[in-house]
Protein backbone atom coordinates (compact mmCIF):
# COMPACT_ATOMS: atom_id res chain seq x y z
CA UNK A 1 0.00 0.00 0.00
CA UNK A 2 2.66 2.28 0.90
CA UNK A 3 5.00 1.99 -2.34
CA UNK A 4 1.66 2.48 -4.18
CA UNK A 5 1.14 5.83 -2.34
CA UNK A 6 4.42 6.86 -3.91
CA UNK A 7 4.76 5.29 -7.24
CA UNK A 8 2.52 8.51 -8.29
CA UNK A 9 5.05 11.35 -7.27
CA UNK A 10 8.02 9.26 -8.54
CA UNK A 11 6.11 8.80 -12.40
CA UNK A 12 5.70 12.21 -12.35
CA UNK A 13 9.06 13.68 -11.40
CA UNK A 14 10.45 11.44 -14.08
CA UNK A 15 8.05 12.35 -16.69
CA UNK A 16 8.76 16.08 -15.87
CA UNK A 17 12.61 16.20 -16.03
CA UNK A 18 12.04 13.91 -19.43
CA UNK A 19 9.69 16.45 -21.05
CA UNK A 20 10.38 19.70 -19.33
CA UNK A 21 9.63 22.78 -20.50
CA UNK A 22 11.57 25.87 -18.82
CA UNK A 23 8.37 27.45 -16.98
CA UNK A 24 8.68 26.78 -13.44
CA UNK A 25 5.79 27.51 -10.56
CA UNK A 26 7.22 29.62 -7.55
CA UNK A 27 5.07 27.43 -5.11
CA UNK A 28 5.04 27.57 -1.27
CA UNK A 29 5.72 24.42 0.63
CA UNK A 30 2.41 24.22 3.13
CA UNK A 31 -0.12 22.02 2.61
CA UNK A 32 -2.42 23.41 5.58
CA UNK A 33 -1.59 27.56 5.65
CA UNK A 34 -2.26 30.09 3.03
CA UNK A 35 0.37 32.72 1.54
CA UNK A 36 -1.07 35.57 0.32
CA UNK A 37 -0.46 35.09 -3.06
CA UNK A 38 -3.03 34.35 -5.76
CA UNK A 39 -2.88 31.95 -8.60
CA UNK A 40 -1.78 33.72 -11.76
CA UNK A 41 -4.68 35.32 -13.67
CA UNK A 42 -6.25 32.71 -16.30
CA UNK A 43 -3.79 29.81 -14.90
CA UNK A 44 -5.57 26.56 -13.60
CA UNK A 45 -3.51 24.51 -10.90
CA UNK A 46 -4.26 21.13 -10.92
CA UNK A 47 -2.89 20.03 -7.53
CA UNK A 48 -3.50 15.83 -5.88
CA UNK A 49 -2.86 15.31 -1.94
CA UNK A 50 -2.18 12.79 0.08
CA UNK A 51 -2.58 12.12 3.45
CA UNK A 52 -1.37 8.79 5.48
CA UNK A 53 -2.41 8.88 8.60
CA UNK A 54 -2.01 6.46 11.98
CA UNK A 55 -4.65 6.74 14.49
CA UNK A 56 -4.22 5.55 18.20
CA UNK A 57 -7.76 4.28 18.35
CA UNK A 58 -8.65 3.19 14.74
CA UNK A 59 -7.11 1.64 11.39
CA UNK A 60 -4.66 3.51 9.44
CA UNK A 61 -5.68 5.81 7.04
CA UNK A 62 -5.31 7.47 3.36
CA UNK A 63 -7.06 10.40 2.52
CA UNK A 64 -6.65 12.17 -1.23
CA UNK A 65 -8.26 15.35 -2.44
CA UNK A 66 -7.89 17.16 -5.62
CA UNK A 67 -7.74 20.86 -6.18
CA UNK A 68 -8.74 22.69 -9.18
CA UNK A 69 -7.81 26.13 -8.55
CA UNK A 70 -8.62 29.01 -10.97
CA UNK A 71 -7.10 32.62 -11.16
CA UNK A 72 -10.07 34.45 -12.25
CA UNK A 73 -8.23 37.78 -11.70
CA UNK A 74 -5.14 39.07 -9.63
CA UNK A 75 -7.15 39.21 -6.91
CA UNK A 76 -9.60 36.66 -7.07
CA UNK A 77 -8.45 32.93 -6.78
CA UNK A 78 -11.54 30.09 -6.84
CA UNK A 79 -10.67 26.58 -5.90
CA UNK A 80 -12.77 23.50 -5.97
CA UNK A 81 -11.83 20.21 -4.11
CA UNK A 82 -13.01 16.59 -4.40
CA UNK A 83 -11.91 14.60 -1.61
CA UNK A 84 -12.25 10.75 -0.48
CA UNK A 85 -10.23 8.52 2.12
CA UNK A 86 -9.54 4.77 2.41
CA UNK A 87 -9.37 3.58 5.84
CA UNK A 88 -7.40 0.07 6.89
CA UNK A 89 -9.28 -2.82 7.15
CA UNK A 90 -12.19 -0.64 6.04
CA UNK A 91 -13.67 0.64 2.96
CA UNK A 92 -12.68 3.77 0.33
CA UNK A 93 -15.04 6.52 -0.37
CA UNK A 94 -15.70 9.65 -1.51
CA UNK A 95 -16.20 11.89 1.46
CA UNK A 96 -17.32 15.47 0.09
CA UNK A 97 -16.73 18.92 -1.76
CA UNK A 98 -15.76 22.13 -0.83
CA UNK A 99 -15.49 25.80 -2.99
CA UNK A 100 -13.28 28.23 -2.17
CA UNK A 101 -12.29 31.83 -3.32
CA UNK A 102 -9.68 33.81 -1.80
CA UNK A 103 -9.58 37.47 -2.17
CA UNK A 104 -7.02 40.47 -1.83
CA UNK A 105 -8.62 43.53 -1.05
CA UNK A 106 -5.20 45.76 -1.09
CA UNK A 107 -3.89 46.78 -4.46
CA UNK A 108 -0.08 47.35 -3.28
CA UNK A 109 2.32 44.94 -0.67
CA UNK A 110 2.80 45.90 2.30
CA UNK A 111 4.71 44.45 5.31
CA UNK A 112 1.75 42.26 6.06
CA UNK A 113 -1.02 41.47 3.49
CA UNK A 114 -4.54 40.34 4.24
CA UNK A 115 -6.52 38.09 2.14
CA UNK A 116 -9.74 37.32 2.59
CA UNK A 117 -11.02 33.88 2.27
CA UNK A 118 -14.55 32.14 1.92
CA UNK A 119 -15.19 28.41 1.66
CA UNK A 120 -18.68 26.37 1.49
CA UNK A 121 -18.26 22.52 2.35
CA UNK A 122 -20.34 19.51 2.08
CA UNK A 123 -18.87 16.93 3.54
CA UNK A 124 -19.57 13.38 5.61
CA UNK A 125 -18.42 12.86 8.92
CA UNK A 126 -15.90 9.93 7.40
CA UNK A 127 -14.07 12.89 6.02
CA UNK A 128 -10.34 12.69 7.23
CA UNK A 129 -8.16 15.21 5.00
CA UNK A 130 -7.50 17.28 7.47
CA UNK A 131 -7.23 20.03 5.64
CA UNK A 132 -8.15 22.29 8.60
CA UNK A 133 -8.39 21.66 12.17
CA UNK A 134 -11.21 23.48 14.00
CA UNK A 135 -13.45 23.55 17.07
CA UNK A 136 -12.70 20.63 19.14
CA UNK A 137 -11.33 18.17 16.15
CA UNK A 138 -9.61 15.42 17.28
CA UNK A 139 -8.59 11.66 16.12
CA UNK A 140 -11.78 9.95 18.41
CA UNK A 141 -14.04 11.90 15.74
CA UNK A 142 -12.89 9.80 12.96
CA UNK A 143 -12.21 6.40 14.63
CA UNK A 144 -16.02 5.19 13.54
CA UNK A 145 -15.95 2.93 11.05
CA UNK A 146 -17.05 4.38 7.66
CA UNK A 147 -20.26 3.08 6.87
CA UNK A 148 -21.11 4.87 10.32
CA UNK A 149 -19.16 8.23 9.41
CA UNK A 150 -20.63 8.54 6.18
CA UNK A 151 -24.12 8.41 7.14
CA UNK A 152 -23.49 12.42 8.72
CA UNK A 153 -23.63 15.20 6.52
CA UNK A 154 -21.61 18.33 7.47
CA UNK A 155 -23.08 21.68 4.95
CA UNK A 156 -20.58 24.31 6.72
CA UNK A 157 -18.96 27.63 5.92
CA UNK A 158 -15.74 28.47 6.89
CA UNK A 159 -14.25 32.23 6.89
CA UNK A 160 -10.58 32.69 7.21
CA UNK A 161 -8.08 35.80 7.21
CA UNK A 162 -4.69 34.74 5.85
CA UNK A 163 -2.00 37.39 7.00
CA UNK A 164 1.23 36.79 5.20
CA UNK A 165 4.73 38.64 4.84
CA UNK A 166 7.93 38.31 2.89
CA UNK A 167 11.16 39.49 4.54
CA UNK A 168 14.18 38.89 3.49
CA UNK A 169 13.51 35.78 1.26
CA UNK A 170 11.69 34.30 3.98
CA UNK A 171 7.77 34.38 3.81
CA UNK A 172 5.46 34.28 7.05
CA UNK A 173 1.93 33.01 7.19
CA UNK A 174 -1.21 33.61 9.78
CA UNK A 175 -4.38 32.26 9.39
CA UNK A 176 -7.14 32.40 11.91
CA UNK A 177 -10.25 30.42 11.02
CA UNK A 178 -14.21 30.49 11.90
CA UNK A 179 -16.54 27.90 10.57
CA UNK A 180 -19.98 27.22 11.21
CA UNK A 181 -22.14 23.95 10.35
CA UNK A 182 -25.26 25.06 9.05
CA UNK A 183 -27.01 22.79 11.15
CA UNK A 184 -27.07 24.89 13.95
CA UNK A 185 -23.88 23.90 15.46
CA UNK A 186 -21.71 27.03 17.39
CA UNK A 187 -18.76 28.86 15.57
CA UNK A 188 -15.56 26.23 15.49
CA UNK A 189 -12.13 28.15 15.27
CA UNK A 190 -8.65 27.05 14.50
CA UNK A 191 -5.66 28.73 13.30
CA UNK A 192 -2.30 27.54 11.29
CA UNK A 193 1.02 29.16 11.27
CA UNK A 194 3.94 28.88 8.58
CA UNK A 195 7.47 30.04 7.70
CA UNK A 196 9.87 29.31 4.53
CA UNK A 197 12.14 30.30 2.85
CA UNK A 198 14.26 28.88 -0.52
CA UNK A 199 17.33 27.16 0.39
CA UNK A 200 18.69 29.74 -1.94
CA UNK A 201 18.01 33.27 -2.71
CA UNK A 202 20.00 33.77 -6.11
CA UNK A 203 18.92 32.17 -9.20
CA UNK A 204 21.76 30.01 -10.78
CA UNK A 205 22.90 31.38 -14.16
CA UNK A 206 22.70 28.10 -15.61
CA UNK A 207 19.49 25.80 -15.76
CA UNK A 208 19.52 23.07 -13.61
CA UNK A 209 16.32 20.84 -12.25
CA UNK A 210 17.62 20.53 -8.83
CA UNK A 211 19.05 24.08 -8.09
CA UNK A 212 18.96 24.78 -4.25
CA UNK A 213 16.54 27.88 -5.51
CA UNK A 214 14.03 25.30 -6.63
CA UNK A 215 13.51 23.89 -3.18
CA UNK A 216 11.54 25.69 -0.40
CA UNK A 217 11.81 24.53 2.95
CA UNK A 218 9.71 25.51 6.25
CA UNK A 219 7.86 24.73 8.88
CA UNK A 220 4.01 24.87 10.04
CA UNK A 221 1.84 24.63 12.83
CA UNK A 222 -2.20 23.78 12.82
CA UNK A 223 -4.76 23.27 15.46
CA UNK A 224 -8.22 23.93 16.84
CA UNK A 225 -9.20 26.86 19.21
CA UNK A 226 -12.45 25.22 20.13
CA UNK A 227 -15.75 27.30 19.46
CA UNK A 228 -18.32 29.86 20.61
CA UNK A 229 -18.85 28.36 23.97
CA UNK A 230 -15.48 26.74 25.03
CA UNK A 231 -12.22 29.28 23.28
CA UNK A 232 -8.93 28.51 23.57
CA UNK A 233 -6.51 25.55 22.72
CA UNK A 234 -7.63 22.42 25.47
CA UNK A 235 -9.63 19.47 24.11
CA UNK A 236 -8.48 19.73 20.32
CA UNK A 237 -5.59 18.79 18.31
CA UNK A 238 -2.51 20.39 17.29
CA UNK A 239 0.29 19.39 14.69
CA UNK A 240 3.63 20.74 13.88
CA UNK A 241 4.75 19.79 9.96
CA UNK A 242 8.22 20.40 8.36
CA UNK A 243 7.30 21.39 4.78
CA UNK A 244 9.38 21.22 1.64
CA UNK A 245 8.35 21.68 -1.96
CA UNK A 246 10.65 21.11 -4.55
CA UNK A 247 9.27 23.19 -7.87
CA UNK A 248 10.37 20.96 -10.95
CA UNK A 249 10.20 22.10 -15.06
CA UNK A 250 6.99 22.34 -16.48
CA UNK A 251 4.82 23.78 -14.01
CA UNK A 252 5.34 20.85 -11.41
CA UNK A 253 5.59 21.46 -8.06
CA UNK A 254 6.13 18.50 -5.46
CA UNK A 255 5.76 19.09 -1.93
CA UNK A 256 6.30 16.93 1.50
CA UNK A 257 5.20 17.15 4.82
CA UNK A 258 5.53 14.63 7.55
CA UNK A 259 3.32 15.98 11.08
CA UNK A 260 3.48 14.67 14.26
CA UNK A 261 0.48 15.09 16.69
CA UNK A 262 1.53 17.29 19.47
CA UNK A 263 -1.14 16.22 22.29
CA UNK A 264 -3.38 12.62 22.55
CA UNK A 265 -6.12 14.28 21.12
CA UNK A 266 -4.54 14.52 17.87
CA UNK A 267 -3.19 11.96 15.21
CA UNK A 268 0.01 10.24 15.81
CA UNK A 269 1.71 10.86 12.62
CA UNK A 270 0.74 12.67 9.66
CA UNK A 271 2.04 11.72 6.32
CA UNK A 272 1.36 14.27 3.68
CA UNK A 273 2.61 14.76 -0.29
CA UNK A 274 1.19 16.50 -3.06
CA UNK A 275 1.84 17.05 -6.68
CA UNK A 276 0.41 20.31 -8.66
CA UNK A 277 0.80 20.85 -12.36
CA UNK A 278 -0.32 24.43 -13.42
CA UNK A 279 -1.93 25.19 -16.82
CA UNK A 280 -0.67 28.95 -17.74
CA UNK A 281 -3.50 30.32 -20.06
CA UNK A 282 -6.19 27.85 -19.32
CA UNK A 283 -8.34 30.49 -19.31
CA UNK A 284 -7.68 31.95 -22.37
CA UNK A 285 -8.12 28.19 -24.25
CA UNK A 286 -11.43 27.73 -22.40
CA UNK A 287 -12.55 31.17 -24.03
CA UNK A 288 -11.20 30.06 -27.43
CA UNK A 289 -12.96 27.48 -27.26
CA UNK A 290 -16.09 28.70 -26.09
CA UNK A 291 -16.04 31.56 -28.09
CA UNK A 292 -15.08 34.71 -26.15
CA UNK A 293 -12.70 37.51 -26.64
CA UNK A 294 -9.55 36.58 -29.03
CA UNK B 1 -23.15 9.35 -6.05
CA UNK B 2 -25.22 12.57 -6.06
CA UNK B 3 -23.48 14.43 -4.43
CA UNK B 4 -20.91 14.01 -6.27
CA UNK B 5 -22.67 14.85 -9.63
CA UNK B 6 -24.18 17.84 -7.82
CA UNK B 7 -20.54 18.61 -6.80
CA UNK B 8 -19.62 18.48 -10.43
CA UNK B 9 -22.27 20.14 -12.25
CA UNK B 10 -21.78 23.17 -9.63
CA UNK B 11 -17.93 23.25 -10.26
CA UNK B 12 -18.38 23.28 -13.78
CA UNK B 13 -21.33 26.29 -13.44
CA UNK B 14 -18.97 27.84 -10.96
CA UNK B 15 -15.83 27.81 -12.86
CA UNK B 16 -17.36 28.79 -15.72
CA UNK B 17 -18.70 31.83 -14.07
CA UNK B 18 -14.96 32.45 -12.98
CA UNK B 19 -13.50 32.03 -16.30
CA UNK B 20 -15.97 34.24 -17.55
CA UNK B 21 -14.83 36.80 -14.98
CA UNK B 22 -11.61 36.51 -15.83
CA UNK B 23 -11.97 37.48 -19.61
CA UNK B 24 -13.81 40.83 -18.86
CA UNK B 25 -10.83 41.52 -16.88
CA UNK B 26 -8.93 41.61 -20.27
CA UNK B 27 -8.36 45.10 -21.65
CA UNK B 28 -9.96 44.85 -24.80
CA UNK B 29 -7.90 47.06 -27.02
CA UNK B 30 -9.94 49.80 -29.18
CA UNK B 31 -8.53 48.85 -32.51
CA UNK B 32 -7.61 45.56 -32.20
CA UNK B 33 -5.55 46.14 -35.34
CA UNK B 34 -3.15 47.72 -32.60
CA UNK B 35 -3.59 45.53 -30.08
CA UNK B 36 -0.68 46.04 -27.91
CA UNK B 37 -1.31 48.23 -25.10
CA UNK B 38 1.31 49.90 -23.23
CA UNK B 39 0.39 50.95 -19.71
CA UNK B 40 3.49 52.75 -18.95
CA UNK B 41 1.90 55.18 -16.22
CA UNK B 42 2.31 52.52 -13.94
CA UNK B 43 5.77 53.47 -13.92
CA UNK B 44 5.29 56.82 -12.77
CA UNK B 45 3.22 55.54 -10.05
CA UNK B 46 6.07 54.13 -8.24
CA UNK B 47 7.04 55.96 -5.79
CA UNK B 48 10.11 57.92 -5.40
CA UNK B 49 12.04 56.47 -2.28
CA UNK B 50 11.41 52.99 -5.10
CA UNK B 51 12.56 55.01 -7.99
CA UNK B 52 15.76 56.31 -6.15
CA UNK B 53 17.17 52.49 -5.45
CA UNK B 54 19.74 51.35 -7.60
CA UNK B 55 19.88 47.13 -8.65
CA UNK B 56 22.81 45.82 -6.53
CA UNK B 57 23.48 43.40 -8.91
CA UNK B 58 24.02 45.51 -11.64
CA UNK B 59 27.51 45.50 -12.04
CA UNK B 60 27.17 41.20 -11.62
CA UNK B 61 27.87 39.38 -14.98
CA UNK B 62 25.96 36.66 -14.17
CA UNK B 63 22.49 38.69 -13.33
CA UNK B 64 21.28 39.27 -16.47
CA UNK B 65 21.86 35.82 -17.67
CA UNK B 66 20.21 34.46 -14.74
CA UNK B 67 16.83 36.96 -15.04
CA UNK B 68 16.52 35.57 -18.85
CA UNK B 69 16.27 32.47 -17.21
CA UNK B 70 13.95 33.56 -14.44
CA UNK B 71 11.79 35.39 -17.19
CA UNK B 72 12.01 32.17 -19.28
CA UNK B 73 10.29 31.18 -16.07
CA UNK B 74 7.44 33.42 -15.32
CA UNK B 75 7.05 36.28 -17.53
CA UNK B 76 7.23 34.73 -21.28
CA UNK B 77 3.47 33.68 -21.22
CA UNK B 78 1.92 37.27 -20.65
CA UNK B 79 5.03 39.21 -22.22
CA UNK B 80 6.08 37.13 -24.64
CA UNK B 81 8.99 35.39 -25.68
CA UNK B 82 11.04 38.60 -26.57
CA UNK B 83 9.40 40.47 -24.08
CA UNK B 84 7.50 42.06 -27.03
CA UNK B 85 4.51 42.14 -25.42
CA UNK B 86 1.14 40.00 -25.56
CA UNK B 87 -2.40 39.98 -25.44
CA UNK B 88 -2.78 40.62 -22.17
CA UNK B 89 0.77 42.37 -20.98
CA UNK B 90 2.84 45.23 -22.89
CA UNK B 91 6.02 45.42 -24.78
CA UNK B 92 8.96 45.56 -22.30
CA UNK B 93 11.12 46.67 -24.79
CA UNK B 94 9.75 50.01 -24.98
CA UNK B 95 11.67 53.26 -24.16
CA UNK B 96 9.60 53.76 -21.34
CA UNK B 97 10.55 50.78 -19.65
CA UNK B 98 14.04 50.60 -20.89
CA UNK B 99 14.86 53.93 -19.31
CA UNK B 100 12.71 53.37 -16.39
CA UNK B 101 15.01 53.51 -12.92
CA UNK B 102 15.49 50.12 -12.16
CA UNK B 103 13.96 50.72 -8.77
CA UNK B 104 10.56 51.87 -10.39
CA UNK B 105 10.32 48.69 -12.66
CA UNK B 106 12.02 46.41 -8.96
CA UNK B 107 8.24 47.96 -7.40
CA UNK B 108 6.52 47.20 -10.57
CA UNK B 109 7.47 43.36 -10.39
CA UNK B 110 6.84 43.48 -6.40
CA UNK B 111 3.70 45.03 -6.16
CA UNK B 112 2.30 44.02 -9.23
CA UNK B 113 -0.62 45.79 -11.27
CA UNK B 114 -3.01 43.38 -9.57
CA UNK B 115 -6.23 45.50 -11.06
CA UNK B 116 -5.23 45.48 -14.13
CA UNK B 117 -4.04 41.15 -14.15
CA UNK B 118 -0.22 41.64 -13.35
CA UNK B 119 0.58 39.44 -10.39
CA UNK B 120 2.49 39.79 -7.60
CA UNK B 121 5.69 38.88 -8.02
CA UNK B 122 7.32 39.45 -4.13
CA UNK B 123 6.90 35.77 -3.70
CA UNK B 124 10.21 35.79 -5.74
CA UNK B 125 13.18 36.76 -3.44
CA UNK B 126 14.36 40.12 -4.09
CA UNK B 127 17.88 38.98 -5.77
CA UNK B 128 15.92 37.44 -8.36
CA UNK B 129 13.90 40.00 -8.72
CA UNK B 130 16.76 42.35 -9.83
CA UNK B 131 18.25 39.84 -11.87
CA UNK B 132 14.74 39.91 -13.78
CA UNK B 133 15.32 43.78 -13.87
CA UNK B 134 19.10 42.98 -15.03
CA UNK B 135 17.39 40.81 -18.16
CA UNK B 136 14.46 43.27 -18.55
CA UNK B 137 16.74 46.27 -19.17
CA UNK B 138 19.64 44.47 -20.82
CA UNK B 139 16.97 43.31 -24.05
CA UNK B 140 17.05 47.56 -25.18
CA UNK B 141 14.42 49.93 -26.96
CA UNK B 142 12.34 47.92 -29.70
CA UNK B 143 10.19 50.85 -31.12
CA UNK B 144 6.57 49.33 -32.70
CA UNK B 145 4.09 51.50 -34.07
CA UNK B 146 1.44 49.46 -32.27
CA UNK B 147 2.70 51.14 -28.57
CA UNK B 148 0.35 53.28 -27.90
CA UNK B 149 -0.21 54.38 -24.09
CA UNK B 150 -3.11 54.40 -21.68
CA UNK B 151 -4.35 57.64 -20.46
CA UNK B 152 -4.00 58.51 -16.74
CA UNK B 153 -6.85 58.14 -15.01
Amino acid sequence: MLSRLFLGPFLVLAFSLVFASPAFPQENPYIVAYDHYMEEPRSLEVEYFSTFGTQRGGNEFHSYWVELEYGATAWWTTEFYFDGQSTFHDSALFTGFRWENRFRPLKHEHFINPVIYLEYEHISGADKILKEIEGHDGQADTAERNAIARQEHKNELEFKLLLSSTYKGWNFVENTLAAKNLANSPWEFGYALGASRPLRLKASARRCNFCRENFIAGLEMYGGLGDRHSFGLRDTSHYVAPVVALNLPSDWTLRISPGFGLNDNSYRFLLRWGLSREFSGFGDLASHIFGGHQ
Amino acid sequence: MRACLAALGVSGLLLGAAIGRSQQNVPVPAKPAKGKIFAVNEIDKAPEKARAKSNPLANDPEASRAGRLLFERHCTECHGNAAEGGRHAPSLRAAEVQNAPPGAIFWILTNGIVRHGMPVWSKLPEPQRWQLVSYIQSLGVKPTAETVSLPTP
